[in-house]
């Protein structure tokens, strides 16, 4: 039986990564396509009360929660290694680190009372 | 084996003098493919941004009709228009890189060969068109 | 075809020079001959000095890797021909990210140390006595690890992999790719030992999928594949030693 070095949490990190990719891929473009380019210029018009109670339905909620944190955590963990590889900061590591992930949580939690809110 | 001198130089082996260049921080753009790469990597900025103009809508929708109306007055400004347009290109460009390297990642095989690549890519860009249309007519009934 | 195409050779003398410097040298430009043949001829017939390695010629031994035009290649697999390039120099220079000891010639030590962390020979918990006779194995057994089987350590990847220039404690795609066919065959049960030297940062962990070593693999290996595949078991051990601690192996 052999010991692995130090124990690497980057496994979990690396799924909050994929998921959040994975859903990034498939539900983030229709989102900016109609939130942010169709909608405000009048391509699509959804009136207010349907989106409003479309936003109330807890199933709803519980979907833009996921998206949004796995998202955000996708985002903190390719930014983290872009700024290793890209800008060389590697030696400034846990600073990097802690602003990825921290945003991607303070998101979360903005999400979260948002959400919970409605 | 001379007792004279207690004092044995510390000779060390001769070694070539390597030539090691340094990484320049410019290196992504030293090849198109790489920039690909940084872009790609880029692109998850645009993710986060979607993020962030989601939650601002959620919280604008959350206040009421007026709030609203006042957030897609800002959606509707020059600076707003451009970013989400840019927005748009980059996330469309996370997803197709995403499905486009998802083959490598997961080995399928049946009977023991691999299966090809587009048999792991091409449901992945169905489900994508299928969910989104799924949205788009969930938002528009 | 034009008789003569120029090589512009990169020359590092450690003795006498602070840094490299490049030589033109013109050589025959016939239809069959590749990148070294053009290098023996300079050799051969121009100077003798010129430092570089090779052996099998033929692309099985991973000896003559260096950047040809840029591009991490095979100098025994890359044709002069297929470089028209409208007159200019074809540049030739050592394997990029790796120190230069002298001319084309590059110091390989660190990929060796990382090549001999992945332990790449079976692992047995247990030695089968001889008596028992040979493994068995299936064609879907051998399947499922034999494209990984087919690197031949030239290390074209590591001069594709920019995350390996930044970091040189990154252990790197042929490493890991070997790793891993080792973890897949089923002759093997040393999965556990490989996880030090895989599951770690400088792992696969530090990989970014870039994918230039699985574009730049003369024998197909996919290294970039074989690392996202073991980051998904990776983060299924992860997610496992977190639920259940006490969890059998």
């Amino acid at each position: 039986m052999s010991i692995a070095a130090k124990k690497s949490h980057d496994g979990f990190f690396w799924s909050l990564f994929s998921s959040g990719g994975m859903l990034a891929a498939i539900l983030i473009p229709i989102h900016v396509f109609i939130f942010w380019v169709a909608v405000p210029h009048g391509w699509l018009t959804p009136n207010y009360d349907h989106l409003h109670s479309l936003a109330q339905m807890p199933l709803v909620r519980l979907y833009l929660f996921v998206l949004c944190s796995l998202s955000l955590f996708h985002w903190a963990h390719r930014f983290r290694f872009t700024l290793y590889d890209g800008l060389q900061i590697k030696h400034l590591n846990e600073l990097v680190f802690v602003c990825c992930y921290g945003t991607a949580l303070a998101g979360t939690i903005v999400a979260a009372y948002l959400l919970s809110t409605f | 084996m001379s007792t004279a001198s207690s004092h044995t130089p510390n000779y060390t082996p001769w070694h070539p003098r390597w030539y090691r260049p340094r990484v320049s921080t410019w290196w992504w753009l030293g090849s198109w493919r790489y920039l690909k790469f940084i872009l790609r990597e880029i692109s998850s900025i645009f993710v986060a941004l979607a993020v962030g103009m989601t939650l601002l809508q959620i919280a604008a929708l959350r206040r009421g009709p007026e709030a609203y109306e006042r957030f897609q007055h800002t959606l509707r400004s020059p600076f707003a228009t451009i970013v989400g347009f840019i927005t748009l290109g980059f996330v469309l460009f996370h997803s197709i890189t995403w499905f486009n390297l998802a083959p490598h990642a997961l080995a399928v095989r049946v009977r023991g060969k691999r299966v090809p690549a587009l048999a792991i890519s091409l449901p992945h860009y169905l489900a994508w068109i299928a969910v989104s249309g799924a949205i788009a007519w969930l938002v528009m009934r | 075809m034009p008789d003569t195409v120029t090589l512009e050779v990169t020359r590092y003398s450690p003795e006498r020079d602070a840094e490299p410097a490049t030589q033109r040298f013109e050589v025959p430009l016939r239809k069959d001959w590749v990148v070294l043949d053009a290098l023996n001829y300079i050799k051969d017939k121009v100077d003798g000095t010129l430092t570089y390695r090779w052996s099998c010629r033929m692309g099985i031994c991973g000896s003559c890797g260096m950047m040809v035009n840029g591009e991490p290649k095979l100098t025994c697999a890359t044709f002069l021909s297929s470089y028209s390039n409208g007159g200019k120099p074809i540049r030739v220079e050592p394997l990029r990210y790796f120190p230069v000891v002298r001319d084309l010639v590059v110091e390989m030590s660190d990929f060796m140390a990382k090549l001999k962390k992945a332990m790449p020979w079976l692992v047995r918990k247990q030695e089968k006595p001889l008596s028992e006779g040979e493994f068995l194995q299936t064609p879907e057994q051998l399947e499922s690890y034999r494209q990984f089987s087919m690197c031949i350590n030239c290390t074209l990847c590591y001069a594709a992999c920019p995350v390996y220039g930044l970091d040189p404690v990154f252990v790197g795609p042929a490493a890991m790719a070997l790793a891993q066919r080792y973890n897949l065959d089923s002759r093997d049960q040393g999965a556990a030992e490989r996880m030090a030297i895989l599951a770690h940062p400088e792992g696969v962990w530090g990989c970014t999928f870039v994918g230039e070593c699985t574009r730049v693999c003369p024998k197909h290996v996919d290294p970039a594949g074989a690392i996202q595949q073991y980051k998904i078991k990776a983060a299924m051990d992860w997610f496992k030693s977190f639920l259940m601690p006490r969890g059998a192996e």
